[in-house]
């Protein structure tokens, strides 16, 4: 079969296997009330995956106890924003690198974990893109965009993993 | 995701984002956008009416585009956004940098 030209690389494992959730809820009451429920997905290294990966992340949230409007909105934009940063930013759009997200859903918070393959990076050397002599760049507004939609946001010391917490009413 | 073109009746390019205005789809606005730009059109407005989602790619290439629109002595501006997607100009302080109507009419009426 002929590839198009316009298409010149071919489709790695990671991009043609489809996203799978694994939702692994905890076997007695009071392990589940401690440790609550956690769903992982392994997400491949293609920004044409993160809208379906945000989708089935936010439906399973919901069904998790957040409010309607902040798993529509601002679980929906902090995800969306960390996925196409570990993408873009973490594995240098490398279709051998995938990027794992890990919610862990307790009574009283949702915990996001999303960690790329890459380097990593100083979040303290990200500068305010409100800035007014920032406001004009194209870029670099998705990790403040993050810090203004969740509670808590951490990263881990080599700086590929982020950690987006979001408190239950 | 899609974008359409149309001139409303006072002759203004209005171009409607149908869904999302995301890191996938922002370089197709772009050359929307340009394209108008290189075929005369000063006056510019996009419009958000049918639009969910702008990610921050969505709105750096606005940013952009706004940039270039002024450069060559035109104005893009917004108009249509919902709560949730003006709340993302506000939180960014795009606000100040775009002139956002409510309504595409609202937006072209002092144009």
């Amino acid at each position: 079969m002929a590839t198009p030209l316009s298409k010149p690389s071919p489709l790695s494992d990671a991009e043609l296997s489809p996203l799978r959730l694994c939702v692994r809820r905890h076997a007695t009451p009071a392990e589940a009330v401690e440790r609550g429920i956690e769903i992982t997905l392994r997400v491949p290294t293609a920004l044409d995956v993160v809208e379906e990966a945000v989708d089935l992340l936010a439906r399973h949230c919901l069904a998790g106890g957040l409010t309607p409007h902040t798993a529509r909105f601002n679980l929906r934009v902090a995800l969306a924003e960390a996925l196409a940063n570990a993408i873009i930013y973490g594995n240098r759009l490398d279709p051998g690198k995938i990027v794992e997200v890990r919610v862990v859903v307790t009574p009283s918070r949702l915990t996001v974990h999303v960690a790329d393959e890459g380097d990593g990076f100083d979040p303290a050397l990200v500068p305010d893109p409100t800035l007014p002599e920032r406001l004009e760049e194209e870029d670099g507004r998705g990790l403040f965009l993050i810090r203004q939609l969740v509670d808590e946001v951490r990263f881990n010391d080599r700086g590929n993993a982020i950690c987006m917490i979001l408190r239950r009413a | 995701m899609s974008f359409t073109v149309r001139k409303d009746s006072r002759g203004i390019t209005v171009i409607g984002v149908d869904g999302q205005l995301i890191v996938g789809n922002r370089h197709e606005l772009k050359q929307k956008v340009i394209e108008a730009l290189d075929g005369g059109e000063r006056k510019i407005l996009v419009d958000f009416t049918n639009t969910g989602y702008i990610d921050s790619s969505g709105l750096g290439a606005l940013v952009s585009l706004s940039k270039k629109m002024r450069d060559s002595g035109g104005e893009l501006r917004l108009a249509g956004l919902n709560e949730d997607l003006r709340t993302l100009f506000e939180l960014t302080k795009l606000d100040s940098l775009f002139t956002i109507g409510d309504t595409p009419e609202q937006a072209v009426a002092a144009f």
